[in-house]
């Protein structure tokens, strides 16, 4: 278990005192992967580089499994330092070194004899499928394979926690996508804890039990994805959903200005659904039971989290008043969230 | 005396030819080895001590870097001057090419040690960190990653250190050093000798072309960014 106790970091700059993170309090539970989420500048790096020691809080306390990081130094906090593997934006490998040599560097450094360090580290880049590519250099490869090296190399010497610092924003869609594939089995193989932080929702929805946003040095909103994706509360989340959920929202608004333009008499709704409910056939139930009314989607969107389905979709409806009313009250028996965005 | 003068191969003592030449390339190489340990100890402890946050450490890299930049603005020919005394103290001797080394090694190995700072400098940020955020000590962030992660940035520095150290033996053969310098100048212009002076000219530039082949063929064997 990661706990962060009231922590802040104070940087000193020209400018005067800089607040990077302002008491952070956050617990992230053995086995999980837990998400921090953040526009740049929000704090989140410094934030999981003090999980290390890379940067040491001005206040507050980390804790990681029982061990208070700000007590340890030296040679202990090398020795903890070898069980937190990281994972970066650039992936920070050595050129000089080929792909096995890559993942043998940590096993180096906590001195493990040379034929062990072969051993594991060919099962380490047969972990993350890189086989066959031992012998070649990080030049050689592509980012989402340079990415793999370095998951490799951060998992050599059985961490306790893993630490994901962008790791996916240099990659195309389809490479991130495979990398965070990549990081949900080992988190499911290994039961192994990992901190992601990130300024992409999507990550955060495709793998992340729980997630943090931070926003000027600040946890404003926490919570399980799923209830963060359906109920975003701070504007800032509401605005990283969005993005995520709805990437095209923009063009959907132009298409609702329009139709409440056109048909000032109908109603526009925005349903969201959850889990199963997302796999039921609510519309066409609404449709056999009020005949009369006529449903015009607008435009319909179903994401998967860890925890479940979350679907959204925008419908006209036209009728006459007992009609629409009727539908609504079907839906909210349904248990589907509406949202009424527009009603003549 | 024509042009004919520089082709009188018959007034050549080859031997002489041939052990000046020996005593060129024994100085270059001799001087060279001590400039580059000690230009990769001055070069990393530049590196280690710049951006400090500590005073005392501050202070030092500026002592450090003021000494290298002392040695790197003396002229060579004044600089061999200078250590006459020192040079007389540490190898008992003013004469022949075991006494043009101090001044070699000192006039060298501060250039040198600007080119290793600035190759150290050259490693990406990120790599260090990730080394220490992996636990990896002060030693085996400079044999594992600094060291091995610059290496073709020191090797091509080492060449051409090596070429501007050729150019010193040189200088010192002029005042006693032996070598190619020290022949041109007692059995080329003294005696009057173009042809030696040509031969050895032409000797050099073959001595210089050899080291500079030998760096760029090893910087580009060791070399594993681009592919």
């Amino acid at each position: 278990m990661i706990e962060f106790k009231e922590v802040s970091k104070t940087f000193a700059t020209k400018d005067g005192n800089l607040n990077a993170v302002n008491d952070v309090n956050l617990t992230i539970e053995d086995g999980e992967i837990y998400g921090i989420v953040g526009y740049s500048g929000a704090g989140k790096s410094t934030l999981v580089r003090m999980l290390n020691g890379l940067e040491t809080p001005t206040s507050g306390e980390i804790d990681i499994n029982g061990a208070k990081m700000s007590t340890l130094s030296g040679k202990e906090l090398r020795e903890k330092r070898q069980k937190i593997g990281m994972i970066f934006q650039h992936f920070n490998l050595l050129w000089s070194r080929t792909v096995l040599q890559n993942v043998m560097f940590p096993l180096e450094v906590a001195g493990l004899s040379r034929s062990e360090r072969r051993k594991k580290a060919a099962e380490l880049v047969k972990l993350v499928g890189l086989e066959g590519r031992e012998n070649a250099y990080p030049s050689e490869l592509s980012g989402g394979q340079k990415q793999r090296v370095g998951v490799a190399r951060a998992l050599a010497n059985d961490p306790e926690i893993l630490i994901s610092d962008e790791a996916t924003s240099a990659l195309d869609p389809q490479t991130t996508d495979e990398v965070l594939d990549l990081l949900l089995e080992i988190n499911k193989r290994l039961n192994l804890s990992i901190v992601l932080i990130t300024h992409e929702m999507h990550a955060i929805r495709k793998i992340c039990d729980h997630v943090a946003v931070m926003e000027d040095g600040q946890v404003v909103e926490q919570g399980t994805v799923f209830n963060v994706f359906r109920n975003p509360k701070q504007t800032i989340t509401k605005r990283f959903v969005n993005e995520e959920v709805d990437p095209a929202s923009s063009d959907t608004n132009v298409v609702l200005d329009d139709l409440i333009q056109n048909y000032p008499n109908g109603l526009l709704i925005q349903l969201v659904f959850h889990g199963d409910q997302a796999k039921l056939p609510i519309v066409s139930e609404m449709i056999h039971q009020f005949p009369e009314i006529q449903v015009s989607i607008i435009e319909g969107s179903i994401h998967q989290t860890q925890e479940g389905a979350i679907g959204s979709l925008y419908l006209q409806l036209l009728g006459d008043e007992t009609g629409l009313a009727g539908a609504q009250d079907l839906l909210k028996k349904m248990r589907v969230e509406t949202e009424v965005i527009h009603h003549g | 005396m024509g042009n004919s003068s520089y082709f009188a191969f018959d007034q050549v003592d080859w031997n002489m030819m041939g052990s000046s030449t020996w005593e060129t390339i024994w100085m270059t190489l001799v001087s060279m080895l001590f400039v580059a340990i000690l230009g990769v100890l001055l070069g990393l402890l530049l590196f280690e001590t710049s951006g400090s946050n500590s005073l005392a450490v501050r202070g030092l890299n500026w002592v450090i870097a003021i000494l290298v930049n002392v040695f790197r603005s003396i002229p060579y020919i004044i600089l061999i001057i200078l250590l006459l005394p020192f040079t007389k103290n540490l190898v008992g001797t003013i004469i022949g090419p075991v006494a043009a080394l101090p001044s070699l090694v000192i006039s060298a190995a501060p250039f040198y040690a600007r080119m290793v700072e600035l190759a150290f400098h050259e490693i990406d940020r990120g790599v260090i960190e990730a080394a220490e955020a992996m636990g990896a000590t002060k030693r085996q962030i400079i044999f594992k990653v600094l060291l091995p992660e610059s290496m073709p940035a020191l090797v091509s520095g080492a060449t051409v250190t090596t070429i501007s150290l050729i150019g010193y033996t040189a200088m010192a053969g002029a005042i006693g050093a032996g070598g190619l310098g020290n022949l041109a100048y007692q059995e080329g212009f003294q005696a009057s000798n173009n042809t030696i002076v040509l031969v050895a000219t032409v000797v050099i530039v073959v001595i210089v072309f050899a080291f500079q082949f030998i760096g760029d063929t090893l910087v580009r064997h060791i070399d594993k960014r681009t592919l």
